[in-house]
């Protein structure tokens, strides 16, 4: 890389495409429906997943009123409430955060903050969505479906998920697999965009050592998905042979309920390593945008240089190429060569190590800073709490022994839940706070934003942290009841049940807290107080386009110029406490030297 | 401000839910208790982490918060404090994992005596077998399986014949023995999980798998199952007793063995339709749920079931004949009897085939 300093910016060319080159809508059709321009696919993508998500909501609130008040609902039946964790699981991991993160903030943001018109491959960009739309759409048919959607649980393990005895085994599982392959196929499409825009879009002066560590965290996560992805691709076409065809690439010889199958020679194993070398980089999928976002949030908000940004870009490349050889922890008791528990455990744990130094750099970004504590802060602190707690309880989990009595618990539950459902959905919030007026030029409400952030905080961190207590007592997972017949496991004790009603009360109530953001949410768009420019005084370079929100093509004439990193808060001996990344030190006596902080 | 008190509040919170909290691990009632260790150890280290990380982050939200005339320090970062956390850090970590992998060492090292117990699981019911006399386990096939060899042995393999067969849900043990169970599954994958024991593996169809402990205290504990394997999942249960090695003898000496229970299955009904649908049964893996003895099992006993009146799940009563046991073969969720749950595939049998068993069910009544 060469080292530009910010007295050759000014010299640079500008690396500018043609103006022909940029498409520009001619119909209402081609500018809002089959839209090219990555800021109205960004929103098509974050209401696609939104809209999925409320399903997925609205499943778990059906598996908690099971589990918290068994037999009163008649209508959760087993099979029913199977199909409702599967598709609670699968719907909230892939189509929900993953096409959040990636599809709705990548899209927006990356063209604005690395300083482009749009992203490299606009046509590709724009089928990347409407393909994932169609792996959403079959993916909900499956719930009007003979036999109804699969309920193999989100990991759809052979030999069960295409086997009689488990519900949805034959149209269910098949039209589950041909969803998941779509939206591979959709996810590539715009994570190639999503990466060579980074690396070949950014204008003249953005460094990849400048980039915000949104852009970090989103860039490093699509890498991640494009290696991941496949790996899950072959498994899923892999079973969708099985079960169609009746190969047995997964499938041994099996006697099903008293019948021999024709089946034979195949390893169950080996699509658990195939799920998880995907389904591993995918909690690290979530959580990197995750992390970059929250980072830019905090520092925002602090007005403080975030802490260490360097260690901060290092960290988040660590512990993508980590999260590569650690997937088989999730396959300790598997049945797996016990000698990859001395591995897997040990490279389990070191990824804690730059995990660690995340959290540390967020909290000392915060010290000494200058809070305020608007939304995106107190749900970045809210973040912070729970990816914390989470985080910690991974190093239980990924410690081989600690794991044998845990897995398959409710510790497992409540673990992923905090790290990768909660943490992620609190800086998917502030995000949506944060970035609102740049989309729509109006703030949301102040007020209503604090009655979510405290209802969904403190409602969140008390439905998951009693969890882990059970799950330490035995209580398994997805199981769909604890009584067989009346009679309780003797080691469960009656305040299990009443834990449970407990947590239950508490899910539907953070569940209907969320239409108090919904209504912000609309409400704001249309009545909102109007935002001025860059209200957050915010740095980087999606706040400082000419308008707001930023038109086609984003910037005026002619592509800003960067002079330093995003993080220039509060240096001292300026009359402002930002210096956006595209101010010229010309401009300001004393700027030239600081460039990269 | 009232954020700076909720992260203290959560933070002390989180601390007093712990040491209150009325739940913990079951006693333990194998030789793991180094696992115990290690999630303690585990506990304490993060436990710490976690206490100063949320006390430091509440302190610098209440000091470092906007008011009049108060400003950020610009420091892009500290080359020597951010040394120094990861060190400590990575020393945390080497203190988490070396207790962990040390225990693991001795978890996946099986002592050479080693008594054997093979468990074998199927939708949604578990099967034990014993090596018998000879003290080894006859080989099995999965091709094997029928309703008279439902573990599939080996016929021609010598050392099969006297191995016993346990054909219902409870697992004895010897107290102080080490064991080493070794898991089969016939179907889909299941996992052997006993909380008192701390151990847990899958069951995997095509393959063997195995761990080891000794009992360390008499007593009935639960079995549950820990993976997901269908709609019965929540319904695979059963009991692991564990007998002073007095009375565990005396129990294996009163079960069968394969040679006895292939001796038993030849003896007739007295009745050629009767017969015919206990092959059925047999073959199709009734007995996993249904046993005929009278004892308990996933779904209701079949002796003495033909002509009694069952309550059902609503409350309402129902005469148990043929067509009330047709429906319920063939639509098991049309009806459930009150204590059972509505685990059972539906099965697409013939009209004889449904008579045969009909016949065989009254036989036994």
């Amino acid at each position: 890389m060469v080292d530009i300093g910010n007295t050759d910016i000014d010299a640079l060319p500008v690396a500018e495409v043609e103006e022909a080159d940029l498409y520009h809508a001619k119909s209402w059709i081609t500018k809002y429906v089959f839209s090219q321009d990555a800021k109205v696919i960004a929103i098509q993508y974050s209401g696609t997943a939104i809209a999925i998500g409320l399903v997925g909501l609205v499943l778990s609130w059906m598996m908690r009123i099971q589990l918290g008040f068994p037999e009163v609902f008649s209508f959760i039946s087993p099979e029913a409430y199977y199909q409702f964790i599967t598709m609670h699981g699968m719907i909230m991991v892939i189509y929900l955060l993953t096409a959040l993160f990636l599809g709705g903030f990548g899209n927006y943001l990356i063209p604005l903050m690395v300083g482009a018109r749009d992203m490299v491959f606009p046509y590709i960009n724009m089928l990347s969505y409407w393909i994932y739309l169609l792996a959403v759409l079959i993916l909900v048919s499956t719930f009007f479906i003979p036999g109804g959607p699969t309920g193999a649980g989100w990991t759809l393990y052979p030999p069960q998920a295409i086997l009689e005895g488990t519900p949805g085994s034959d149209l269910g599982i098949i039209l589950m697999l041909v969803s998941l392959a779509l939206f591979i196929v959709g996810f590539t499409m715009g994570g190639l965009n999503y990466v060579v825009t980074v690396l070949q879009g950014r204008t003249r002066g953005m460094t990849m050592m400048r980039l915000p560590l949104t852009i970090w965290g989103i860039f490093t996560a699509t890498v991640l998905a494009l290696f991941a992805f496949p790996a899950l691709f072959v498994g899923a076409i892999m079973m969708l042979l099985d079960q169609v065809l009746g190969t047995s690439f997964f499938m041994p010889a099996i006697v099903s309920f008293g019948e021999h199958l024709e089946y034979g020679g195949g390893s169950p194993i080996l699509f658990q390593h195939l799920f998880w070398f995907f389904g591993h980089p995918e909690v690290y999928i979530v959580a990197l945008p995750a992390f970059g976002i929250v980072s830019d949030l905090i520092s925002a908000h602090s007005r403080r240089n975030i802490f260490g940004y360097r260690m901060m870009v290092w960290a988040i490349v660590a512990i993508g190429a980590i999260s590569f050889v650690v997937w088989a922890h999730h396959m300790y008791v598997s049945g797996m060569h016990p000698a990859f528990g001395f591995f897997f455990a040990t490279t389990t744990l070191i990824i804690a190590i730059p995990t660690a130094l995340k959290v540390y750099n967020w909290v000392l970004t915060i010290w000494r800073g200058n809070i305020h504590f608007t939304i995106p802060m107190l749900f970045s602190l809210g973040f912070i709490v729970t990816f914390l707690n989470g985080g910690i309880t991974g190093l239980f989990l990924g410690n081989v022994v600690v794991d044998v009595p845990l897995s398959d618990t409710m510790f497992v539950v409540a673990h992923f839940h905090m790290v990768m459902g909660v943490a992620p959905l609190m800086v998917v919030f502030g995000a949506i706070y944060h970035w609102f007026p740049l989309m729509s030029g109006r703030m949301l409400h102040v007020g209503l934003g604090k009655v979510h952030f405290w209802i969904t905080f403190l409602g969140a961190y008390s439905i998951f942290l009693p969890l882990h207590y059970i799950g330490l007592l035995g209580v398994p997972r997805r199981y769909f009841e604890l009584n067989v017949g009346g009679t309780p496991a003797d080691f469960i004790p009656a305040s299990v049940g009443q834990l449970n009603a407990f947590v239950t009360v508490i899910t539907l109530l953070v569940g209907v807290a969320q239409i108090i953001f919904f209504i912000n949410l609309f409400w704001s768009l249309r009545y909102g107080k109007k935002s001025e420019k860059n209200p957050w005084n915010a740095t980087s370079l999606e706040w400082q386009t000419p308008d707001m929100p930023p038109g086609h093509g984003n910037w005026g004439p002619e592509l800003p110029p960067v002079y330093r990193w995003a993080y220039a808060y509060s240096v001292p001996g300026f009359a402002t406490d930002f210096i956006p990344q595209n101010v010229a030190p010309s401009t300001m006596p004393g700027l030239e030297n600081i460039e990269d902080g | 401000m009232r954020i700076a008190i909720a992260l203290l509040l959560v933070g002390v919170g989180t601390l007093l839910f712990h040491f209150l909290s009325p739940w913990w691990w079951t006693p333990i009632a194998s030789n793991w208790g180094v696992f115990d260790q290690t999630i303690l150890i585990t506990f304490v280290i993060t436990g710490v982490v976690f206490t100063v990380i949320m006390l430091f982050l509440a302190y610098s939200v209440y000091t470092y918060r906007n008011r009049e005339g108060h400003t950020a320090v610009y420091e892009p970062e500290s080359k020597k404090l951010e040394l120094w956390l990861s060190l400590g850090t990575a020393v945390g970590v080497i203190a988490l994992l070396t207790p962990g992998l040390f225990a693991w060492a001795s978890y996946v090292t099986v002592p050479e005596d080693a008594a054997q117990v093979e468990v074998v699981g199927q939708q949604w019911t578990w099967n034990y077998r014993y090596p018998g006399a000879d003290g080894v386990l006859g080989t099995t096939k999965i091709t094997n399986i029928t309703g008279d060899n439902p573990f599939g042995i080996d016929l021609d393999d010598p050392f099969g014949a006297d191995d016993i067969l346990i054909a219902n849900n409870e697992l004895h043990m010897e107290l102080d023995q080490p064991i080493k169970l070794l898991f089969r599954s016939k179907d889909v994958l299941h996992n052997f999980y006993v909380p008192h024991f701390r151990a847990k593996m899958d069951m995997v169809p095509g393959m063997v798998t195995f761990f080891w402990m000794t009992p360390t205290r008499t007593g009935k504990f639960e079995v549950l199952c820990a993976e997901l394997c269908g709609t019965g999942h929540y319904n695979m249960r059963g009991h692991v007793v564990v007998d002073e090695p007095e009375d565990f003898r005396i129990w294996l000496a009163e079960q069968s063995t394969f040679v006895e229970t292939l001796a038993a299955a030849g003896i007739s009904t007295g009745n050629d339709l009767a017969d015919q649908g206990r092959d059925i049964a047999q073959s199709r893996g009734c007995m996993g749920c249904h046993s005929i003895d009278g004892s308990a099992g996933v779904g209701p006993s079949w002796l003495a079931l033909y002509g009694k009146t069952e309550t059902l799940d609503g409350g309402d009563t129902v005469l148990v004949d043929a067509e009330f046991l047709k429906t319920s073969i063939t639509d098991p969720n049309a009806a459930i009897v009150d204590g059972y749950a509505p685990s059972m595939p539906p099965y697409d049998l013939t009209e004889e085939e449904l008579d045969a068993l009909v016949a065989y069910i009254r036989s036994l009544s």
